[in-house]
Formats: structure tokens, sequence, C-alpha cells
């Protein structure tokens, strides 16, 4: 290793950066291991509920979701009020308009992949069942009978 | 080729590409992992709605929750916690008895032939359930069902149902079929 230079005129020794790469690398591959690309921008408050039974979603290129929630801040509850609204992609969504995203889902797939395909349910847990149970009415409808109601994953259920 | 002198070269610009990259993946970066309660639901079949009729009432558990979250298992108000007990007696009626679900004889791997039992959970909710306490009495019932299998699993092949392979799990899986359905719901409580 070569000899860094002193800058001032004797004084403390400049610590070595040498190793400065080495952490910051390490911490660097941690995170790229651990990421996982964010797609959507929540448009709603959403407080997934607790279960101790949970399982994890295996292969995310099979998986669709459908976010459910009150509309988050006040400029989209001033938008949209404050009732618990459906949220695809980017966008606020009506009950009839899942199915026409199923079907889009659905043509991004592999051929072999498409009865595989799982809708993830992303509900906050106040929302009242009603609305719930319409999106589930329309995914029958769409033949999407795989789903999954995302939850967190806790020790015990209060 | 003419022999370079090896040089050192400064390490300290591969610490700013390191970082910038870094920045990057904490920005991209979102920890959680999806884990859900995965279900299958029967196809949409507007002419034939539930065929319940035909099924024993023996044979049926039936979840109600009303639009106040207060919960009813066959015809007994209960508290969330207790439902994963009576379930399980439910699912495994050990004394066949006569109130508890009927078994019928199949032939499983491993196993051999056992009593199966047609046993069905029915759960049914109003459109005003708020959507948390839906999913406590679900995880509930799941739960009660990985237990029989957890019991069944360390009985027969002395491990906990997850450490054992695929083959085995199915077989268990037969052993103790989970039914649970979701009911279209009924709006009486009002909203």
């Amino acid at each position: 290793m070569a000899k860094f230079e002193r800058k001032g005129k004797g004084g403390i020794p400049q610590i070595s950066t040498a190793s400065l790469p080495d952490i910051v690398f390490m911490l660097l591959f941690f995170f790229m291991v651990s990421t996982v690309m964010r797609e959507t921008t929540l448009k709603i408050e959403q407080h997934l509920p607790g279960a101790t039974e949970v399982k994890k979603l295996e292969r995310k290129s099979l998986v669709s979701y459908i976010n459910i929630g009150k509309p988050k801040g006040a400029t989209f509850q001033a938008m949209y009020g404050t009732e618990p609204r459906i949220q695809l992609n980017d966008a606020f969504a009506k009950v009839a308009d899942i199915r026409d995203y199923v079907f889009a889902e659905r043509e991004k797939m592999d051929e072999k992949e498409r009865p595989l395909m799982t809708v993830s349910l992303k509900v906050d847990d106040k929302t009242k069942m009603g609305i719930v149970v319409d999106v589930k009415q329309e995914l029958r409808k769409a033949s999407a009978l795989k789903i999954n109601y995302s939850t967190r994953k806790v020790e015990a259920i209060e | 080729m003419p022999k370079r002198p090896t040089g050192e070269f400064s390490a300290a610009t591969m610490a700013d590409i390191a970082f910038l990259l870094l920045i990057f993946f904490l920005v991209a970066t979102t920890m959680d992992i999806d884990t859900g309660l995965s279900r299958q639901m029967p196809p949409y079949n507007p002419d034939q709605e539930e065929s319940k009729d035909q099924i024993k009432e023996r044979n049926v558990y039936v979840v109600l929750i009303n639009s106040s979250d207060q919960i009813l298992v066959e015809g007994i108000p209960m508290n969330v916690h207790k439902i994963k007990e009576d379930a399980k007696k439910f699912i495994v009626n050990p004394l066949n008895k006569d109130n508890l679900p009927e078994k019928r004889p199949t032939e499983i791997d491993y196993f051999g032939e056992v009593m199966v039992s047609k046993g069905i959970i029915s759960l049914q909710n109003d459109r005003g359930t708020s959507y948390g306490m839906y999913i406590k009495v679900q995880n509930e019932l799941i739960a009660a069902y990985n237990e029989v299998r957890g019991e069944v699993a360390m009985q027969k092949f002395g491990r906990h149902f997850n450490d054992l392979p695929k083959e085995k799990q199915d077989a268990i899986k037969k052993y103790y079929p989970q039914i649970i359905s979701e009911a279209e719901p009924k709006n009486i409580g009002g909203n």
C-alpha cells in the first residue's frame, strides 16, 4: 500500500479510506439482494390485518394486486371522498374495471402460467366487507379464482 | 505486451461509485415480503347457486359474522379466540359423535384406508363486517386445520408438517382436507 501523503504539518495522520469501498460494497450487496422494486405508489391508506398462519407469495410474476382502502391524505380525500376505494396499478378504479384489469394482467403472462395467476387482495383492515365481496364476485366472473388475502405476519392475533 | 508497472489505483473513487449504487438501492427498496392467506374460490355459475340442501346439516360448520363483528358459531355466540379449539373438534371428530361430521373410507398414500371427514366449514359474513375481523376468523379456521395436520404429522412421521417432503404433506392434506366455503354475504345487519 502506498503511503498517503500528509497534508498537514505533522499532527494526526489521515485515516486510510481503502477499506471504505469494502464496507460500502457490503451494504450495497445486502440491499441488492433484499430489494424488491416498488411498482406502484399507494394512494390509499393501507394497514394490513395481522395473521399467524401466513404463507409467502412464491412467484411475484404470477401475482396481480388489488388495493382497497380509504383515499390517503387531504388531496385525495377531497377528490374521491373518504369511503374505501379500489386502486389498480396507479389509478383509482370502480368494481366494474376489475374484469378488464384481470384480463390485461392475464394477457401479460406466459400462456402456460395463466392458470397459476394469483390475485393478491391488499385491503385495509377497517374496510367493510361489502366492497371486498363485490371485488371477489367480479374476480370469480373473470375466472381469477386463486386469491390471496394479504396480511402481516404477527405472533398472535389480538 | 509491455509489462505495466503494478501501480495502485485510487480506491477513493470506488467508494463513490459504490455509494451511488447503494443510494439507488436504498431508495428503490421495499423490505416487505408479501405474505398472506391463500384461498381458492369456486367458479362463477349464476344458475346453480349453493347446492347446500344436499349436504347434511351435521357436516357443515357454520360461522357467521354480523355487521357489528359479532361471531355466531353453529348458533352459539363465540369469542374469536375460542373458534380454533371448537373448529378442531369439528374437523377431527375423534369420538364419531352424531352431531359432528360423517366420515367415509378413503385410500391415501402412507396411511392406507382411513376414515376421512366430510366436514365443510361455511364462513358467512355481512356486508358491514369489517375486513379485519373477517381475516381474524379466517386465520383461526386455517390455524385449526394447520394444528390438526401438525398433530397427525407428529404422530405418523415424527416431524413437523412443514419439514415433511411434499408427498407426505399432500397425504396429510388428503387426510384432513381443508374445505372452507366463503358464502356470498347477506345484507341483514344494515350498513
